[in-house]
Parts: C-alpha cells; structure tokens; sequence
C-alpha cells in the first residue's frame, strides 16, 4: 500500500474514480500499463501533476491496440493534440469509454469521432470507404466499396444530406445488437 | 445506473429548456427590471457570503448557464404562486429574495452534485473534466453547510456528511466488489486471443460456479454438517453400518470408485440420514431440513435462472430483427474491439471481408430464387438427416438399456458389461457433435446462428440419452419397490425371531444387541438413484478431461513437435490445431447442471463434487484453450445477451424438476433408510411438523389451502393472468411494429420530399453558412442545434436561443454553454418522430418532457 499512495494522491484517485468507470485498483494498474509503455519517461510520483506526453509509436504498440484496424484514429481522438500522443490523463478517459461500463450514448458519440476521419462532424463517403478498406484491408475492389458506402448511407442517413450526421448515426448505432 | 445517467439527461435538458424559455421572457417582457433583479440577487449573495472575488467568477463563469436556466425557473414558480399578472413579478422578487436566494443556492448545490455524479458520462477531455470536477466539488463544499437555518442547518449539514461518507462507503464497497469477482483477468486474457464468444462461455462457467456455490452452501450449511455433528455416529444403526457381507471389501478401491462399500453409507448420500425428528441439544429437525432443503435448490435455482434471464432480455434493448441497417451495422459494429492477438484479427478481417461479399452477392441477386432454393434444399436434408441421427442414437440407448438389464441378473459380468450404458452414452456424445456440425455445413447459417441450430440439436440429443436413461432407471425402482415388501418381512421376521429366542432363553437380562450390521436391510432404491448420478457425473467429468487432454493437448503437441520431421504441413494441414467447441462445452455444462439438480435430493454431497468440478474446469480448460487451441475460422462476437445459454439452462432445469417431483410427490420411501422413513410418502414430514410443532389454527388454515377448492381456482386465476399479460404484451408488440412501419413510411416520405426540393431553401442555407463559422469550434452539439432549425419542432426555440447565446455571449460563456448543452443525446438531436418511440418497452423512459419548470426536482422545492 505504502507505495502506492505516492503515485497519486487520494485526493487525485478520488477525482478520478469519479471522472472514469474505474475502481481505485484499476485505475493504478492502467498506471503501470501506461508506464510500462515507456519506464524511462514516465516518473512514479503523478503527486505534482508532471506533463509527460507518450509518442504514438508507444500507444500503438499496445497489445490492445495492436491489432486494432482503427489504433490510430482512436488515439488521435482521445488525445490531447489529435496527433496521437497521449497524457495519461487521454490515457485513462480512453480505457474509460472504452471499458464495458461505459453507458452506450458514451460509447456511440465516440464511435462517431472515431469514424470522422477528416473531423468535420460528418461521417461522409470518404470516411466510410477509409473505414471499409481499414475493416477489408483493401481486399475488397472499389466498385464493391463504393457500392457498400452508398448502401450505408442509403439505410442510416435519416434527412438525406448524403452524409451522417451525429444523430443519425446514434439512431442507427444505439440498436445494434452488437454494438458494445 | 441508467436512471442516474437518464436523470442527468433530463436535468441537462430541462435546464436548457429553462434557459430557452427565460430568454423567451426576456424579449417578450421587462428584460431590464429583472436582469436588474438579476444582478442584485448576485450582488447580495456575494455580500452575504463572502467569498473571494476570483473564486466567485470562476464560479461563475463555470455555472453560468445553469444558474440562468434555474433562476428562470424560480421566476416562472414565482410567477406561478404570485398569479396576479406578470408586471407584478419584479416585487415579488425584490420581497422573497432571501428565501428564493437560499433555494436557488440549493438548487445550484444540487446541480452540481449531479453533474459530479454524472462527470463520467460527459465527453469531455480528461483535464476538463477533472478541473470542472473540482470547481464543482469546491462550490459543494463551500455552499452546502451554509444552507438551511438555525436548526435545520445543523441537521442539513450532518445530513451532507452522512451523505458523503454513504458515498465514499459506497464506492469503497464497489472497489471492494469488483476484487471479488473471480478470474477477471483470466477471462479477459481469453478474450483477448479467441473474441468475445469464447469468452462467453468462461463467463457462463463463473456464473455456474456462483449458483452452485450458494446451492453447496445450502445443503452443507443445513443437511450435512447438522447430520455429522449431532446426528447419531456411524456405526450405531443398520442404516450407518455396512453389511456383513460387504464388511471385507467395503475398503477396497476397485469398491470405493464404484461408489459403494464406505462411501454408499456416509452422509453423501440420501439412505445413510436418519428418521428421529430432531436431532442433537439443538432439536434440529433434520427431516423437515433435508426435505426442505431439497425444495429450496429448486427454487434458488429458478429464481436464480429466471432473474438473470429477465436481466438480459432488459439489457438488450433490441434483437437486430430490424432488417434496415445491415451495411451500417455490419461497418460500424463488426470489428470486436476485445481483439489481441494477431491471429484472431487475421481471421477476423478475413471474415468481414466474407461477410461483405456476401451480403453484397446477396443484395444483388436478392431477385434470383434458384439459390435459394438450392438452401432450402440443403437445409431441410439436413435437419432430415440430423433427425436420423437422434432417432438412431435414441434406438441404440433403449437397446443398450434394455441389454443392461438382462447383464443385471446375470452372475459375475465383466466391467465393460457394467458400464455399457455410460459408456455408449460417452461416445454419443463425443461423436454425435462433430458428426451434426459436418451436416450443419450443408445449411450455411450465419456461424452465430448456426451456432444455436448446432446447440438445439445436440441438446435434443442429449435429452433424449438422458430421459432414456431415467425411464431405465425408473424401471430399477420399480423392481426395488416390489423387492422391498420382500426384506421388509424378512426383516421384521428376523427382529422378532432374535427377540424370541431370546426371550425363549427364559433369562431376565435383556438380550444382548442384534449388531447393525446383522440386520438384514432393503435396497435402498433413493441411494441406488443417488449413487447413478454421482456416477454418472465422475465418468462425464473424466470424459470431459481426456477429450481436452487427448483430443486438443496432445494433438496440439503432435502436430507442433512432429511437424519438424513430417512430410506435409501439420498446423495448415490435415490434423492442425482443436478450435473451442463453445456449443459443446455450454452443453455440457448444462446437461452435468441439470444432472446436479436432479441428483442432489439423493446425494447430497453431489454439489460439492460439482463445485470442484467446475473450480478445476475452470482452471484446465482456461490453460487448454490458451495453451493448445486456435481461434475459430470465421470469429463472430457472441451478443451482449446470452440469454440462449439461460433458456436452456431453464428448460433442463424444468425437466429435472419433474422426476424429481414425482418421486417425491408419488413413491414411497424405503423402510429403513433415509430421513423419511416409515412414511408413506415423503412431502408428509411437512404435514407432520404442521401437525406437531404449529399452533392448531394454523394446520387448520394449511389443510383449507391445500384444498382442491382453493387451488383449483387458483391456478385458474394464475392462467388467466399469464393469458392477460402475454395479450398485452403482444398488443404492445404489435403497436411497436406498426410506429416503426409508420417511421419507415415517414423517413421514405422526407426523402422524396427532399429528392424534390433538393437545396431550395436558400434562406436556412444563408443562415448556416453564416453560423457555421462561429459554431465550428464547439463540436457537435451547436451543429445539431442548427440542424434543428430545419425541422419544425417544439424544441426549435431552444436551438436558435442556443445558438443565440453562442454568438451575442463573451467566447467563455459560449464555450461553457457548448460544455453545459448534453453531448448530443437524446433530447435534442433525435427528428421528432423519434419521440414516439420512447413510452415503449424497451426503452426505461419517457425521455421528452413538456417545456416548462420542472415539478417537485430537488430538495429546495418544499420552500416555495
């Protein structure tokens, strides 16, 4: 216990139990996760509030990520400077909304940042045929992409602007039997 | 958890309502006196209290919007009590100000100890959400104790503490939960190699272990441990002795393992507990425990099944039976985030590749029938032969059984004639499984519905082994019963002849003791029953471990070692590495459930060989699956509800209810063993404690319910009520599929509309070209709100005042007020059709609210 409590301060795990979906326990463990990443720059004492910032390389690198079709977008999404790079504060919100207890409309307004890949608060075509190339690692030929982009924007786009809005996508998203 | 998050919702939401409507008043009315009340109420507060200046702004800055929104509130409640006209409202302000100034500061505290406690749900970054976080905490802590008056401020401020700690207890108690829950970590490991659906069978095992944990406690804790501590020892009566005959090998293994000898006369079983009503310095009624007992793990067990099965069916607010979005979904949602291991996403990038193609093949060719006539083709051949293979397999079970009893009355069998019947039923059910899931590849299911087809027929398969083997078993008591007249007399002959010829002796010493193990004894059938199961159960466990151990780890060890020196590649080729037969397994272990539950009346220490099993399972096969299997081909996420694993298990435990009551209900006991001997039937222990150990009134009440009048009608009314609630029910359904095809309908429709008119509003389209600039960098929620111009709705004031105070406040209000306005739920950003959708089932609540002061929210509200 004694060297726990250095790392942060009761005060801090408390603001953070309430700012995330984690127990005291799981939060000091995705510490160590995030120190594992790079032992030699991230200090052990979080008392002082230190501005350490992680490269993507090393988030990436996660074995959670890894093999993720979407690390980098999630990353540029939850960190700071939409670069990737992550504080550990972008580190815990990201395990947050993507833990299990996050409440879906969390998790679907996320969803939709993360799909956004040119961050203009719309999912267009271009974002839905990056999101299928990332999902079929290019195996499927362009007429086959284009043809599913337009099916997608066919049954999910509810005012016809040709483009997915936020909305839309929630109507869509939140009764997916498999959206998690 | 979802009521908070939706009461949060709410709150944002009225508050923003309120905030429109305050503007509302001020352009229609006196702006200028009450911004002027306004500034004095603040004014007065900052006198009152006292604060620091900068901490009064921050303060300020931060709660800004909502402080707005409650004090137009508290001017439309004021507006309300005073009811004589509106101008009269800026005198009503300047009398009540102290009182309207502490409520309003309770409002505000409230505020913000719901925005504490719904931080988490906002998307906010972590910084701004741990600086809003303190901000609110500090107004809480300051404001909170300055509340109330004289002696309600005492109560109020412990009232606060004893909240607090509640809090803190509460999250200390959460913490001290989650640290509970068994194998986490082991689970998400497994998780993260074989995706979800794997998984999900880990996750049924724990929660398996959990119930017969608490069915373990049961039975020990009340039958058991009272038996060994006050009952009568071994060894003191025919029923705890072993016979004569048996004494000389009653040790030996080769007896032990077969469940007879020692173990046949211990507590494990149901023929070794006596028939004295109470036992021990506690007169514990063993009897009536043991009966009662046997009852309540049925009853746990329903409940248990039943409860968490209702769970589901509430977390799943849909089951995807809505045909509209299978693209989107299949985009947005087929990636399983829980993915770790490069294996795994190879596969599961190969399979959504499939799964594209395919639904674009069966977009394109939705016209051509030839192919789907060729499926139909396909899968009904294969449920036709699927059906022989059940017939064929029903057939072999009834001619080993009836082969089994011939063995029976034979002398001297061997050990393979003995085991016959458990012996078929093993390799039924070893080779029955692979067999159906070959002919399933005929049908060409969608793998996770594939997967319920493959899981229906090899439950029909073993249902079928298992109630052959009852109606077998059954035969057996029979034969006992009618055995049982026989030693019955014999018995009684041999008490008496001892007794006579002693006393023939003439001598007045009373004769010495007949030993226990003299006596001649009845079959026993409850403990014959008992000893099948427990049987029954070792071999299935041990079944179970060499298939994993032979069938995945050697063969994984084969194929890795041997492929060095082979001359064609093992791990691509022929035997390659075992997939996780998830349906196998879940079978499994609900079929040695549902043997559990029907055995454990006769053998009460089954539960604790159970709970073993499944602690050791849970260990070997975790260390299996990681150490010798490979994912599975096509990976498909198992969905969030496995209420199919549930219903199964209710149905097995439905079934094993029901031998289990008729030989409770309709054979009577044996004679000399087992708590409710010398009865005629077992269910009369109740009748007797009524009888002796209640007060007169209440076996007289007992024996007017047990009356077929009564009950009679009772279950009428029962069947009635399920008649009416399933009407209701089905109404319901068919209301929710009619507004869905009305939605549909209405979307085609505005899609036409728009088709026609494409871009002909010019107006709406100067307007948000205007706007767009200055809302671009506050995120979604001023977007949806300038979207919500467009449809014309009630709420549209709230977007144009939204947006009005994004452009007319300072940059920080703005940016609070972007921060305050909900991420986009619900209220705001769904068309205003979608507000039908919410008084259905499925969804917790009416979400909409009527535009107007919120009634009776808060603790402050009595004040008024």
């Amino acid at each position: 216990m004694g060297n726990k409590q250095t790392i942060f301060t009761p005060e801090q795990l408390d603001a953070y139990q309430d700012c995330t979906f984690f127990t005291r326990k799981e939060i000091l463990r995705l510490f160590y996760r995030y120190r594992d990443l790079a032992p030699q720059l991230v200090p052990l004492d979080y008392t002082d509030k230190p501005d350490v910032t992680l490269p993507y390389e090393l988030i990436g690198s996660m074995p959670e990520l890894k093999d993720n079709p979407f690390r980098q977008r999630i990353a540029e999404v939850f960190s700071e400077d939409g670069d990737g790079n992550m504080t550990l504060d972008d580190f815990l919100d990201m395990f947050s909304v993507l833990s299990e207890m996050a409440p879906r409309d969390l998790k679907a307004y996320y969803a939709f940042k993360i799909y956004d890949f040119n961050n203009d608060d719309y999912i267009c075509k271009s974002d839905l045929e990056k999101t299928v190339n990332k999902l079929t690692r290019n195996e499927l030929t362009p007429e086959e992409v284009s043809l599913v982009c337009e099916k997608v924007i066919y049954e999910a786009d509810a005012d016809n602007d040709g483009k997915l809005s936020l909305e839309d996508f929630q109507h869509m998203i939140i009764r997916a039997p498999d959206f998690l | 958890k979802d009521k908070e998050e939706d009461e949060s919702k709410e709150e944002d939401s009225c508050s923003q309502q309120n905030r429109a409507s305050r503007r509302k008043n001020y352009q229609r009315k006196n702006s200028d006196g009450k911004k002027a009340g306004e500034e004095g109420s603040q004014q007065r507060e900052r006198g009152k209290k006292a604060p620091t200046k900068d901490q009064k702004e921050l303060e300020n800055k931060e709660s800004k919007t909502n402080k707005k929104g409650k004090e137009g509130e508290n001017k439309q409640k004021t507006d309300r009590k005073n009811s004589t006209s509106s101008a009269s409202s800026n005198s009503s302000d300047e009398e009540s100000l102290s009182e309207e100034e502490l409520a309003m500061l309770m409002e505000q505290v409230e505020q913000k100890k719901k925005l504490i406690s719904a931080m988490r749900n906002k998307p906010w970054r972590m910084v701004k959400k741990l600086s809003v976080l303190r901000e609110a905490q500090a107004f809480v802590e300051k404001f909170e104790g300055a509340l109330g008056k004289g002696k309600g401020k005492k109560l109020y401020a412990y009232k606060m503490m004893m909240a607090k700690k509640w809090v803190k207890f509460k999250r200390d108690f959460d913490n001290f939960k989650t640290q509970c829950i068994p194998w986490e970590m082991k689970i998400k490991e497994v998780e993260s190699h074989f995706g979800s659906s794997v998984a999900s069978y880990f996750i049924f095992l724990r929660w398996m272990y959990g119930v017969n944990l608490v069915l373990f406690g049961l039975i020990f804790g009340l039958v058991i441990i009272p038996e060994v501590l006050m009952g009568m020892p071994y060894g003191s009566m025919p029923r705890k002795t072993v016979p004569r005959a048996e004494q000389a090998t009653a040790m030996d293994f080769s007896v032990l393992w077969d469940f007879e000898g020692y173990i046949k006369y211990s507590a494990l079983f149901y023929g070794y507990y006596n028939n004295q009503r109470t036992i021990g310095w506690l007169k514990y009624r063993l009897p009536m425990a043991y009966f009662m007992v046997g009852v309540s793990v049925f009853g746990y067990s329903l409940m248990v099944v039943i409860r968490s099965m209702a769970r589901n069916a509430n977390e799943s607010t849909a089951d995807g039976d809505d045909d509209n979005f299978i693209f989107s979904w299949k985009m947005f949602t087929s990636w399983d985030y829980l993915i770790g291991n490069p294996e795994t996403a190879d596969n599961k990038f190969a399979s959504i590749t499939t799964s594209f193609k395919e639904s674009i093949v069966d977009e394109q060719e939705s016209n051509k029938d030839e192919n789907i006539h060729l499926r139909r083709f396909l899968r009904v051949l294969a449920n036709v032969l699927i059906i022989c293979c059940l017939c064929g397999s029903g057939y072999l079970i009834y001619f080993v059984v009836k082969r089994s009893q011939t063995f029976s009355k034979m002398q001297n069998v061997g050990w393979y004639e003995r085991n016959e019947v458990e012996i078929v039923m093993s390799l039924l059910g070893m080779f029955c499984p692979p067999l159906f899931e070959t002919i399933a590849a005929l049908e060409n299911y969608h793998p996770r519905i594939g997967l319920k087809w493959q899981l229906g027929r090899i439950f029909a398969l073993f249902l079928g082994n298992l109630y052959t083997f009852l109606l077998a078993l059954m035969d057996d008591v029979n034969e006992k019963l009618a055995e049982e007249d026989v030693v019955k007399n014999i018995t009684r002959w041999t008490l008496l002849g001892h007794h006579n010829s002693s006393a023939g002796n003439g001598s007045a010493i009373t004769p010495p003791p007949l030993d226990p193990a003299d006596v001649p004894r009845g079959p026993c059938w409850e403990t014959t029953v008992g000893i099948e199961f427990v049987r029954l159960t070792v071999s299935d466990i041990l079944v179970t471990y060499i298939t994993i151990l032979v069938g995945d780890f050697i063969r994984a060890c084969f194929v890795r070692f041997v492929n060095y020196c082979w001359c064609w590649d093992l791990e691509a080729g022929f035997p390659s590495y075992a997939e996780f037969d998830i349906s196998g397994n879940v079978l499994g272990l609900v079929f040695n459930q549902g043997m559990i539950w029907m055995g454990s009346f006769y053998a009460p220490g089954l539960v604790g060989i159970n709970v073993l099993r499944l602690l050791t399972s849970m260990y070997f096969q975790c260390w299996a699956v990681m150490s010798s299997n490979v994912p599975h081909e096509r990976v498909f996420k198992a969905s969030k509800s496995n209420n199919f694993y549930m219903g199964l298990l209710l149905l097995i435990l439905f079934l094993s209810l029901l031998p289990v009551a008729y030989t409770i209900m309709s054979l009577p006991p044996s004679f000399d063993c087992g708590p409710f001997s010398g009865k005629k039937r077992m269910y009369e222990v109740i009748q007797e404690t009524i009888e002796l150990d209640f007060p007169l009134f209440v076996a007289k009440i007992f024996s007017y319910v047990a009356n077929p009048g009564l009950i009679i009608p009772a279950i009428l009314l029962m069947v009635l009520a399920i008649y009416y609630l399933n009407a209701v029910s089905e109404a319901y359904q068919r209301a929710n599929a009619e507004l869905k095809k009305k939605m549909q309908m209405q979307r085609e429709e505005e899609k036409n509309k728009r088709n026609n008119k494409a871009s002909t509003n010019p107006m709406l389209q100067d307007l948000e070209d205007l706007l767009t600039p200055s809302t671009k960098n506050e995120s979604h929620p001023k977007q949806a709100e300038d979207k919500k111009i467009e449809s014309p709705n009630k709420t549209s004031p709230v977007g144009k005042q939204g947006k009005a105070a994004a452009l007319d406040g300072s940059p920080m209000t703005g940016g609070r007020g972007a921060a305050f306005t909900p991420p986009p739920h619900v209220f705001v950003t769904q068309p205003p059709t979608l507000g039908v959708w919410s008084p259905y089932p499925g969804q917790p609540r009416p979400r909409g609210r009527p535009v107007g002061p919120v009634p009776g929210r808060g603790r402050g509200q009595p004040r008024y």
